[in-house]
């Protein structure tokens, strides 16, 4: 990447980059820099932020009971044939 | 060694000496996980319920075999992995792993290019993003849930992986034998089209 500062354009491409810490510090010090001055990426960045902890809600389920029933005398057939 | 590597041992030690209970431990660990990982590789819940069932007899089989290269839980979802990729090949079906490098290669922007035809600042927002109003948790969920089920399948497994259930980078990168580039780009396609699509909705409302 140039020296030169990132546009709104770039910006957008490199926040998974950003949050994972794999920028250059140059890189990293740019991108920053862009962010403070900017506030329609500073909206976007929040919204980034915002986009995957909603998306870690979407969790849920467990094992069935009648299911973990099932494997745990899938486990004692195993042992059995083991011995 | 490090302390989750000791507790694999000692958990691995158990199932081999056959404790109930250390296989208890196992699938309540891992099972919901097991059964959200095989139905986003299969799409299919009566395939995912086979899978899955497959995958706890290949662990139980490959126990005495475990030599803790990898972590417990790696190990356990390859398994899975490996138990979904045989089950396709058999039916010939395609599952994401075929699509990790296509999609990773695809030249995708983030956002519509159109919103970046600034007159004076090449790159810069025609209109900045507007701020979203708080809406009701189970609405914004609904938004994501469709908007992850239109995702190509390589990036859909990834943000389900990453985002939905908390993986680590590494982890991910280990069980679907896919470089860390090629994660992140997946990862943040995914990422970017959820985003967007939540836009869209809140434009809307």
């Amino acid at each position: 990447m140039s020296t030169s500062e990132l546009s709104c354009q770039e910006l957008v491409e490199l926040v998974t980059d950003y949050f994972e810490d794999v920028l250059t510090p140059d890189d990293r010090a740019r991108f920053e820099r862009h962010l403070s001055l900017c506030p329609g990426c500073a909206t976007y960045v929040g919204q980034f932020r915002e986009t995957i902890a909603l998306t870690g809600a979407l969790r849920e389920g467990d094992v069935a009971p009648a299911a973990r029933e099932e494997l745990l005398a899938q486990f004692r057939d195993w042992k059995r044939d083991d011995a | 060694m490090t302390v989750a590597a000791s507790q694999d041992d000692a958990l691995v030690a158990a199932l081999r000496a056959g404790v109930e209970q250390a296989f208890a431990q196992l699938v309540d660990t891992y099972g919901a996980g097991m059964r959200r990982f095989a139905l986003s590789i299969v799409r299919n819940p009566a395939v995912a319920d086979d899978v899955v069932q497959d995958a706890w007899l290949g662990v139980l089989r490959g126990l005495a075999r475990f030599e803790g290269r990898a972590s417990l839980k790696t190990w356990i979802f390859r398994i899975v992995a490996n138990t979904a990729k045989t089950r396709a090949e058999r039916e010939s079906r395609s599952l994401p792993f075929a699509s990790f490098e296509s999609e990773a290669a695809e030249n995708e922007p983030s956002v519509d290019p159109s919103r970046f035809r600034h007159p004076q600042f090449p790159g810069g927002w025609t209109r900045f993003p507007e701020p979203w109003e708080k809406l009701e948790a189970a609405e914004m969920r609904g938004v994501i849930a469709a908007a992850i089920e239109q995702l190509a399948p390589a990036q859909r497994l990834v943000i389900s992986l990453r985002d939905v259930e908390g993986w680590p980078p590494e982890e991910v990168c280990n069980v679907l034998e896919l470089s860390e580039s090629n994660q992140r780009v997946l990862l943040h396609r995914a990422r970017s089209k959820v985003r967007a699509a939540l836009e869209r909705h809140f434009e809307r409302t």
